[in-house]
């Protein structure tokens, strides 16, 4: 439910940007637990409120004050959700002014992830815009002594036909801002004919100042008397310091201290990892004072993590029964009657995000307030897990958003912004800690590494009679709790307990695994190996019963039905299964559009060229991918063309929808071609782009085709769930193409490049 | 004291000489437009001219710098916008950003060589630049857009 209080004559300005008599909506809305509705079992912190808060501004030269309360990190949010209010208050795009939000509860929740910024403050965006597009009507025919009724608006006016009078919007300000808040009930909103901004889309509001350098991310964040600083962390997680010489750094040129921070309390959540600070002058300067710190470090227990051990582990792991998630029928009385039976494993390792900006926060500490600046998707988690470390009221933690230059989930854990606040405090100065890309490699909150075991006996027809599917990864929630081994609920649910095929007998399970690293959401999170497991092994079904792998998708998939999930544990994204149902329909009609589009069956393939084709819905959204590749005989792999069809309800910003597909294309070709952690001695390989490669712009897709379904569905994600059938059509492609089933990823480990 | 020119403008620098250009651009000049991806020119985020000729400024040390000309994204074009820029903006080239600069450095730069780049010349120069977003196709886009215009 929601509530809107007229707040102008509150002190809730940000920043100073309003002028005194303009009018101020902030518009709050609480989580909404509906009746009847089981959810959400998704119980993290970071998803428990849903209590959206928009303000929204208006000066009396008309300037309108959007504040954009999500991170930016390239998926264009700050730019789409502000349009979806201006749409409704039927503003002039060129008179909007967008503000970032410092982290405050009162805004509802700000944890810029799971692709949900959209689809959680769509809702309350618009209302906002009603709101305040009814209180400027109202003014208007006050003012003029008229019906409300008579009056409209037209683009930052308020128009009265029949007097031919009209007034902007900044001349209504004021007066607006005198009148009580509507009733919700009370609110015309626009119909879909009368959208400006919703589904045309606009490009960034930063994208000017992105291709002149001078928009601000936390790399360059800068205030005076600031101090920079360079840390030595365990290189076991959970590891500590035992001794450190603090005499060479010193006497590097611009070090000024050498500091050492605490390890982490057990579970690590988002605390700082602990080990040796040096302070300098300039960055360069605390990374050569590193250099010359000589430190001896107790690794403690997780030094026995080998990564290569581990792997076994974990695939005899998915060999053994394990917890049964959802079911259907008797999956071993049919396997027991015998038939053509299918077995397989599939792999994918540790991952890192590896965004371009490494871990960087500024902070000041100063009176007994912590001020940060810093590329964050979760500035609440700042204030959280600062005034943990600080020992200040969580109010007192003051969380600056600047832009970020990729996230992908890595920026939801605030690690390295704690560590600034630590440092400043120490200091007495602000400190801007840098992250080199060796600590950022090195020191991830990295995807799970899972191993997927899949089963399946085939009848007559090639349909399977009974099918089996068992996944094992330490679980995100291991940071949480050290005990934590089975897979959670919000992320066993990603791909795996909703697998959608119409089969009588199917088995869904999940089995237990000790995480030794910090385990984190990385872009499409669980669906990403889910979705290779389930995707791929289809695609070894229907070669094996001989059929086409658009007709045996499709055929699995079944007639258009909504998925049943009672009884299962099954949170659906946090969403209601009233507005967002799991509707197989959809994901036949993307899977049908994308064969249509990529003339599935119809395009002349030459030697070495094969297409792959795969069907996934996370975040919501429903997803097909067409894969062509070409592979020479050395065993490099081109990528000539790749379609793309989504089903994402309403789409905002179509063109930043395209792009962030085309950007899933390129993230997952990472994945497949070379991404992968290992681990020595509890420690990480690999440390830079030589060792972690992620693909460039001679690797990726040479042609990325979006085609994004028209719909009248509430709105999804756009921002994930490009990657995970990506990922699957791909590795479906190269078989094609080669014979190679690719069921361990990278394709590194096939001989292919 | 190593005298150098940053956009224009007579610089001399007295610190480290060891120092990488980018550490003096973005800490001591405040030119913060050049970015830190990597510190070992594998990903080209921190790409500058020097003499014209597109440098990774995290390992060009200040020591060999005496006497250059280092031209950064905030002195690539005085008036407006240079021809990349306008392209990057006209395609829609950035998602989030940050290697974008060093992206269109070296493209600036591409095509000063090569006034009509083809695909395989744009994979040359452009492969040391890595864009985690994957926004490759819009940037090879924007490299043939601008050749037009500078046309």
């Amino acid at each position: 439910m929601s509530t809107i209080e007229n707040v102008s004559r509150r002190g809730f300005l940000t920043g100073g940007i309003i002028a005194a008599g303009a009018l101020v909506l902030g518009v709050r809305y609480y989580r909404n637990h509906l009746a009847g509705d089981e959810l959400p079992h998704d119980t993290n912190a970071d998803h428990a409120t849903f209590r959206p808060a928009v303000y929204l501004g208006i000066d009396r030269d008309g300037t309108v004050w959007i504040v954009a309360h999500r991170s930016e990190m390239g998926t264009t949010i700050r730019t789409s959700l502000p349009l979806v209010l201006a749409d409704e208050l039927d503003a002039d795009w060129n008179r909007v002014k967008i503000e970032q939000a410092i982290g405050d509860k009162r805004y509802g929740d700000q944890n810029t992830d799971g692709s949900h910024s959209v689809r959680s403050f769509y809702a309350a965006m618009r209302e906002a815009g009603a709101t305040a597009r009814f209180m400027l009507i109202q003014a208007a025919a006050e003012k003029w002594a008229v019906p409300a009724t008579e009056c409209r608006t037209d683009l930052h006016t308020v128009v009265h036909p029949p007097s031919n009078r009209k007034a902007d919007y900044g001349d209504l300000a004021s007066a607006a801002s005198k009148l009580s808040v509507p009733k919700k009930e009370d609110l015309k909103f626009k119909s879909k004919k009368e959208w400006r901004y919703v589904g045309k889309g606009a490009p960034s509001y930063d994208l000017a100042a992105l291709v002149t350098g001078k928009a601000v991310f936390g790399m360059d964040a800068r205030v005076d008397g600031m101090v920079y600083a360079s840390v030595e962390h365990p290189p076991v997680l959970g590891g500590q310091v035992k001794s450190f010489d603090e005499k060479e750094a010193l006497r590097v040129a611009g070090v000024r201290q050498v500091l050492p921070i605490d390890p982490f309390k057990p579970p690590p959540a988002f605390q700082p990892l602990g080990g040796v600070a040096v302070i300098a002058d300039n960055t360069w300067a605390a990374f050569q004072g590193r250099k010359k710190l000589n430190i001896t470090w107790e690794n403690g227990p997780n030094e026995t993590y080998d990564s290569g051990a581990y792997k076994k582990e974990l695939v005899e792991t998915s060999r053994k029964p394990g917890k049964i998630v959802r079911g259907a029928g008797d999956v071993d009385a049919a396997f027991a009657k015998g038939g053509k039976t299918l077995e397989a494993d599939y792999y994918v390792p540790l991952l890192a995000h590896a965004s371009m900006e490494p871990m960087v926060a500024l902070a000041e500490f100063k009176n007994g307030k912590l001020t940060a600046w810093a590329p964050t998707q979760n500035p609440q988690a700042v204030q959280d897990i600062v005034s943990r470390e600080l020992g200040i009221p969580k109010e007192d933690v003051i969380c600056h958003v600047t832009l970020l230059g990729g996230g992908f989930g890595r920026k939801s854990k605030p690690d390295y912004v704690a560590e600034a606040a630590v440092l400043s405090k120490k200091v007495g100065r602000p400190v801007k800690v840098v992250w080199t890309r060796e600590d950022d490699i090195k020191f991830d909150y990295y995807n799970a590494v899972a191993a997927m075991y899949l089963k399946a006996s085939l009848g007559a027809d090639g349909r399977p009679t009974a099918w089996l599917q068992r996944s094992v990864f330490p679980p995100i929630t291991s940071i949480f709790d050290v005990n934590a081994v089975y897979g959670d609920t919000p992320h066993l649910q990603q791909g795996w307990t909703d697998m959608p095929y119409d089969l009588q007998n199917f088995r869904i399970e999940n089995g237990p695994a000790k995480a030794h690293v910090r385990i984190g959401w990385l872009r499409s999170v669980a669906n990403i190996y889910h979705a290779f497991g389930v995707q791929c092994f289809t695609d070894e079904l229907a070669h094996a019963a001989g059929r086409d792998s658009l007709d045996y998708l499709l055929d699995l998939i079944g007639q258009p039905r909504i998925i049943d999930f009672k009884g299962v544990d099954y949170p659906n994204y946090g969403a209601s299964f009233a507005s967002y149902p799991w509707d197989t329909g959809r994901l036949r009609r993307v899977t049908e559009i994308v064969a249509e589009k990529s003339g599935w069956g119809k395009r002349k393939l030459t030697k070495g060229s094969g297409v792959g084709i795969a069907a996934h819905r996370s975040f919501l959204t429903y997803v097909a991918t067409v894969v062509e590749v070409q592979v020479d005989d050395h065993g490099h792999v081109r990528i000539p063309r790749v379609d793309m069809a989504l089903d994402a309800g309403v789409v905002v910003n179509p063109e930043a929808t395209r792009a962030q597909f085309e950007g899933a294309a390129v993230f997952g070709t990472s994945i497949v071609r070379s991404g992968e952690i290992t681990a020595s001695k509890g420690a990480i390989n690999q440390s830079n782009f030589q060792d972690y490669p992620v693909a460039r712009i001679n690797e990726v897709p040479e042609q990325t085709n979006v085609h994004i379904v028209d719909s009248d569905d509430p709105p999804a994600g756009v921002g994930e769930p490009g990657v995970p059938p990506f990922v699957a059509a791909f590795c479906n492609a190269i078989y094609a193409a080669t014979g190679k089933r690719v069921r361990d990823l990278p394709i590194s480990k096939y001989g292919l490049s | 004291m190593i005298q150098l020119n940053v956009n224009g403008e007579q610089r001399s620098f007295d610190g480290d000489p060891e120092m990488p250009l980018l550490w003096y651009l973005r800490d001591v000049l405040g030119l913060t437009g050049t970015k830190f991806g990597c510190g070992v020119a594998l990903c080209g985020a921190c790409t500058v001219h020097a003499d014209g000729q597109a440098t990774r400024s995290c390992i060009v040390r200040m020591r060999d710098l005496a006497g250059k000309n280092i031209t950064t994204i905030e002195g690539l074009e005085r008036n407006g916008m240079h021809p990349v820029q306008k392209a990057w903006m006209q395609i829609n080239v950035p998602q989030c950003g940050y290697c974008q600069v060093g992206q269109m450095m070296q493209a600036a730069a591409l095509l000063q060589s090569k006034k009509n780049p083809s695909d395989r010349d744009i994979d040359d120069a452009m492969s040391g630049n890595i864009c985690r977003c994957g926004t490759y196709g819009r940037i090879r886009a924007a490299i043939k857009a601008a050749a037009e215009e500078m046309a």
